[in-house]
């Protein structure tokens, strides 16, 4: 406890400091990410502590406001987000120190570094404040931070309108956590979660409302469909080291607190399990579907956050299914794999969006028509997205196929289940999931093959060089963890046991014995795991053995007689991917604008697509210009006169007073 | 050859309807799902293969199976349509609906337990199948000969409950049901031609133009 | 007792290892008989592939690391999935529950490197070819599931081996409706996912026409031999989850062995009877018969559903 509110100290004494240092560039970035790394280190060491011990360590202290009190807890649930929260900020940070470096003239990087510092407290005291008040006080300061970082480039348009959705999204999301909190303190007589907790507020149709509420609210941060808008703008629009801690960590505190509220439920509503099913799949089927329709790699990666994001949300809801019908397998399955997938997640999205931060910064643009063969130039980026990649697909033997091998083996355990009740939901799972994974080995596919392999496809790709060691180190640290959990898989997921056993209510040793079930497919999956990499390695000695005193020479790619290939002639990623797209486009309504082919010798001709966010064309912009346009009714209330503007205040106070003295 | 059996083919030539584009093909999986429906009765075993249930059987396997299709193609022929199917609801959605409506059938099979035995509920949600998928080919596909389709699936799913959920079904109501379905395929038979002489297509969508 | 078995199924995955190029040379045969031809000889794989062994390599001057790493990577995986797959009545050699899972993600690992090796070359026809392989397989992963679910839901057992110990002769008196369903979908997602016709032409000559065999365009030499021995291993273990339904051996351990691979024989020549006599699907096609393979699975649950 003392290490982690430490941390929470230092980050803020180092982004304050890092505010006050002006002048000499790169001072404000080492103060800044110093501070980061060391409150990283301390935090990792402090969670990893309490995990492992399983206990909860608190801590009450009286403050001035008139509501709520200073009350911070850790327990295994906090202390699993915590190491994912401390492990990454501390990695983004380094990350940054050169990632930006070129703004170092042009911008105030102390500005930059306080808010990324503010954002890594708040987002730990978001997962350690066990207050009301206090939660939304860090939840508020962490959109507020995480908006100001998102508006880096302010003066570029797209960001400023990207920064401006996200805003409005996250406020959105926080008006239903206000609603929830009020009726919660309003049930308890207090804003304290224990007590919360004590009461199981969640039961009964209030529950049903309070689960409501706070699926769209913290669904909102987390990015579940169709309420995950912000997500494709904002991402792309953030420096790439803070998009990494976005989408690694900080929309992972949104299904913290959906978790966090579920620990205060009796016993969830059977439908909740259907609901979580639902929206997870939907996330997951169309976050990568969308993901495939785009050109922007990073947007294509903030796709792949709602995508996944979809999976764990899945295995909440098989979790959930298991709590409403008894049955232990499911709950213990479903949430390890969930809580395991959120880690994993961090590690790998996190890893790839600095890879595709480092692809921005040497070559200057995130068009992946007009990368490619980069890694030639830049061999480490390239493996670290390749690693990445493979585990982001669930590929064995990597740590997505762990998280992932734990879902379907809930969804399994549940489609064996003789009740149609719970068996339909369980089927549903399984093929989404499959569904899921070869489409995202289809967009990974074309992610890392168009941008890091054959042909340069442009100037700036052709001149690309590897980035420099500061921006190595961390993505190397994070594809280690992706091949470590990978193949410790039994040992990662016994210690999730407490923090399982914190939100199903199951006692610890049954939640225990469940796990040790699953222990020997994870043991042999591990196994096989190194037994592939063994014949693997094996294969490619007797390959080298063969090839040792035979003539190994170079040629060009078979291109089938013709001549004169260029680089431009090679496959796009717009046609690797258009047999999906075409066959998904009822859904993603690609718009498509071509200059035919008419002439018998043809000329200049053109073709662009663009695939515009579903929800947000057709659920969101309808409704925000209509409300727009209710508003703007009201315009006349704008004079522009400040005196106005006084009685308007006067009238408002004047009018509240009586209605109190009435 | 199994209850089981039948009625997963005839599931099977359900979605097959859903599916095809040539209306060719949509009057022969028709005939063949009558060919299956009239093998069901039998392959129940011995509880229903009384005389009359086999003469049943055997007549309306040559109805549905030889005489229906027979005279499907003629009208097909006669009106000199083109074999697309034209539908108004594509064939992807029309599969991902059957789909649904599968799942729903199965659902209310589990609810409507006839006779207080489960092992029937397979039974049931082929017959609300048959029945649905009747119905939405009657409502999503344009032409004229495809309603006649419809309302013969529809027919199938009824007599599925008939040979299959509930023994006893009385002989005249059976025969009266086969008599109207053969009135019916006659008079749309007639129908369809005649629509087509007058107004030279026969797409049930363009009789609005007879609207005053 | 126990220790037979698992003799049996150290058996069972040497014949795997061994037998598996034999059934590519049993599908060409069929198809040359059909076509009134004498055919290449039954053990043609196996001269091609020690020719390969022999042979020095040329490399496209695009390829880096990856393109020669993907090969022998992607045979090992298809070796571990072959380890999975119970046969002729034993388990596989290594059995858990989920290994369902496994086993298809192997064969995700192998596409997803051959994919990369093809767009390594930076060739529009590899890429073409890769683009179609990611399409075909994205549709035929959800098929596999649902038939592995159906059986799951029928024999209650989470492992492979679990599932196919489950299947007997009962199984098929009382629901084989059931497992008529699962092996349609299951030889649909074979010919798919082995690049046969109808999805696609292994002795197509047109690069724009092919799907599979242009995206090892580039590999020559013992790469190319890493390629075709794993395509023989990945055939001969999806293959094996058929002949496991058809076969249900509980006929002690040497007749069930042998009796699985008289079956794993009898389903090639299928395999190349279907490719006799059916026609490449059009591309825009080929999605429908995938979807229509998962349907069939789809009516098997939906029978264990109700």
């Amino acid at each position: 406890m003392l290490g982690i509110l430490t941390g929470i100290i230092i980050l803020l004494a180092s982004g304050f400091l890092a505010l006050l240092i002006r002048g000499r560039r790169l001072w404000a970035s080492y103060v800044g990410a110093g501070g980061v790394v060391a409150a990283a280190v301390l935090g990792v060491v402090s969670s990893a502590r309490i995990l492992s011990s399983g206990g909860v360590e608190s801590l009450r202290l009286a403050w001035a406001l008139p509501l709520g009190e200073l009350h911070v807890s850790v327990d295994a649930l906090s202390a699993v987000f915590l190491l994912a929260v401390f492990g990454m900020s501390g990695l983004s940070a380094v990350y940054g120190i050169e990632y930006l470096a070129p703004y170092g003239g042009r911008k105030p990087l102390g500005v930059s570094w306080f808010f990324f510092n503010l954002l890594a407290a708040s987002m730990v005291m978001v997962l350690v404040a066990r207050d009301a008040v206090l939660f939304l006080i860090a939840w508020e300061t962490m959109s507020l931070a995480s908006f100001f970082l998102v508006a880096f480039e302010n003066e570029r348009a797209e960001v400023r309108e990207a920064a401006w959705t996200y805003l409005v999204a996250t406020h959105l999301g926080t008006a239903f956590l206000l609603v929830m909190f009020a009726l919660l303190g309003r049930a308890a007589g207090c804003f304290d979660f224990d007590r919360f907790g004590e009461l199981k507020l969640l039961s009964g149709n209030m529950g049903s409302v309070l689960f409501i509420l706070a699926l769209v609210g913290f669904g909102t941060k987390a990015g579940f469909m169709p309420v995950h808008v912000w997500l494709p703008e904002a991402h792309p629009a953030a420096p790439s080291h803070v998009s990494a801690l976005m989408s690694g960590v900080m929309i992972k505190t949104g299904i913290y607190g959906l978790v966090r509220v579920l620990t205060w439920a009796e016993r969830p509503v059977w439908w909740w399990g259907y609901l979580m099913v639902a929206i997870g799949l939907t996330s997951g089927v169309f976050g990568v579907l969308f993901a495939l329709a785009q050109h922007d790699l990073k947007r294509l990666l903030a796709y792949h956050s709602v995508e996944n994001i979809g999976i764990i949300g899945t295995g909440i809801g098989v979790g959930l299914i298991g709590m409403s019908f008894d049955l232990p397998a499911l709950v213990v399955l479903g949430f390890s794999g969930a809580f395991l997938h959120v880690i994993n997640h961090a590690i790998f999205k996190g890893l790839l969006f600095l890879a595709a931060g480092a692809v921005l910064h040497e070559t200057g643009t995130r068009n992946i028509e007009r990368l490619g063969g980069l890694i030639k130039s830049m061999p480490w980026t390239g493996l670290a997205f390749f690693v990445g990649a493979a585990a982001i697909c669930g590929l064995p033997p990597l740590n997505g196929f762990v998280s992932e091998l734990l879902i379907y083996l809930g969804a399994f355990n549940g489609a064996k289940s003789m009740a149609a009740l719970v068996a339909a939901p369980m089927l549903a799972v399984v093929v989404g999931l499959a569904l899921i994974g070869g489409l995202a080995a289809a967009c990974f596919a074309k992610a890392f093959g168009i941008v890091f392999q054959g042909e340069p496809r442009s100037e700036q790709a052709a001149h690309a060089h590897e980035c420099v060691g500061l921006m190595r180190v961390p993505m190397l640290f994070l594809a280690i963890g992706c091949a470590l959990i990978g193949l410790f898989g039994p040992w990662v997921v016994s210690v999730l046991a407490p923090a399982v056993e914190c939100v199903s209510g199951l006692p610890l040793s049954s939640v225990a014995g469940q796990l040790a079930t699953s222990m020997r497919p994870l043991t042999l999956v591990a196994g096989c795991g190194v037994v592939l990499i063994m014949l693997g390695a094996g294969f490619a000695l007797v390959r080298w053995r063969l090839l040792r005193h035979r003539s190994v020479s170079t040629a060009v790619t078979w291109d089938c007689g013709y001549v004169r290939p260029t680089a431009r002639m090679q496959y796009t990623a717009s046609s690797f991917a258009q047999p999906l797209t075409a066959l998904f486009s009822p859904v993603l309504r690609t718009a498509r604008k071509a200059v035919a082919i008419d002439d018998v010798f043809p000329g200049h001709s053109e073709l662009e697509t663009h695939t515009p966010d579903v929800a947000g064309e057709f659920l969101f912009r309808p409704i925000f210009s209509g409300v727009g346009a209710l508003f703007s009714r009201l315009l006349w209330l704008q004079q522009g006169r400040l005196q106005v503007y006084i009685l308007y205040v006067a009238i408002a106070l004047v009018t509240l007073l009586v209605w109190k003295t009435r | 050859m199994s209850v089981e059996l039948i009625l997963t083919v005839v599931v099977l030539t359900n979605l097959r309807l859903l599916g095809a584009s040539r209306l060719g093909a949509c009057i022969r999986t028709v005939g063949l799902q009558g060919l299956l429906l009239g093998l069901l009765p039998l392959a129940t075993g011995g509880r229903l293969t009384t005389l009359h249930v086999v003469v049943l059987a055997v007549g309306s396997m040559v109805l549905k199976g030889f005489v229906f299709p027979r005279l499907l193609f003629w009208a097909l022929r006669e009106a000199h349509v083109t074999r697309e199917v034209e539908p108004f609801i594509g064939y992807t959605g029309s599969l991902l609906i059957g789909g649904f409506m599968l799942g729903g059938a199965v659902w209310l099979g589990d609810r409507l337990v006839i006779g207080g035995t489960t092992d029937l509920s397979w039974v049931v949600a082929v017959a609300m199948f048959s029945i649905l998928t009747g119905l939405f080919l009657i409502v999503a596909r344009k032409r004229a000969i495809h309603q006649v389709l419809g309302f013969l699936v529809m027919e199938n799913g009824i007599y599925i409950f008939g040979i299959g959920a509930i023994p006893g079904i009385p002989l005249l109501v059976e025969l009266g049901l086969l008599l109207d379905i053969f009135v019916a395929v006659f008079v749309m038979g007639i129908a369809v031609y005649h629509i087509n002489r007058e107004f030279d297509h026969m797409e049930t969508d363009k009789l609005d133009v007879l609207r005053g | 007792m126990n220790t037979t078995i698992s003799m049996q199924s150290l058996i069972n995955f040497f014949l795997a290892v061994v037998f598996a190029p034999l059934l590519i040379g049993l599908i060409n045969r069929t198809k040359a008989w059909f076509a009134g031809r004498r055919g290449q000889p039954l053990f043609q794989l196996y001269y091609d592939l020690a020719k390969l062994a022999r042979k020095g390599a040329v490399y496209s001057r695009t390829t880096g690391w990856l393109f020669r790493a993907g090969p022998a990577v992607g045979l090992a995986a298809a070796i571990v999935a072959a380890a999975l797959v119970p046969f002729g009545g034993a388990p596989g050699l290594i059995r858990f529950d989920g290994d369902l899972v496994l086993f298809a993600y192997c064969f995700g690992l192998m596409r997803f490197l051959t994919v990369l090796g093809a767009l390594d070359t930076g060739s529009s026809f590899e890429g073409m070819g890769a683009s179609r392989e990611v399409t075909f397989s994205a549709l035929a992963e959800p098929a596999m599931f649902l038939a592995l679910a159906a059986l799951v839901r029928r024999t209650e057992s989470l492992s492979l081996s679990g599932i196919y110990a489950g299947i007997d002769v009962e199984v098929w008196r009382t629901s084989p409706a059931l497992l008529l369903l699962v092996i349609g979908t299951l030889v649909v997602v074979l010919l798919a996912e082995n690049s046969r016709i109808p999805v696609d032409d292994p002795n197509t000559h047109l690069e724009l026409t092919m799907i599979h065999e242009v995206m090892v365009l580039d590999h020559g030499g013992p790469d190319f031999g890493f390629i075709l021995y794993g395509g023989a291993v990945k055939l001969w273990a999806m293959s094996a989850l058929i002949s496991g339904l058809i076969v249900p051996g509980h006929f002690g351990p040497w007749c069930g062995t042998l009796s699985g691979v008289l079956c794993m024989f009898v389903l090639a020549m299928v395999v190349g009877i279907i490719e006799s006599v059916m026609a490449r699907l059009r591309l825009l096609r080929v999605p429908q018969l995938l979807v229509g393979g998962a349907a069939l699975s789809a009516v098997a649950l939906m029978i264990t559903l109700s």
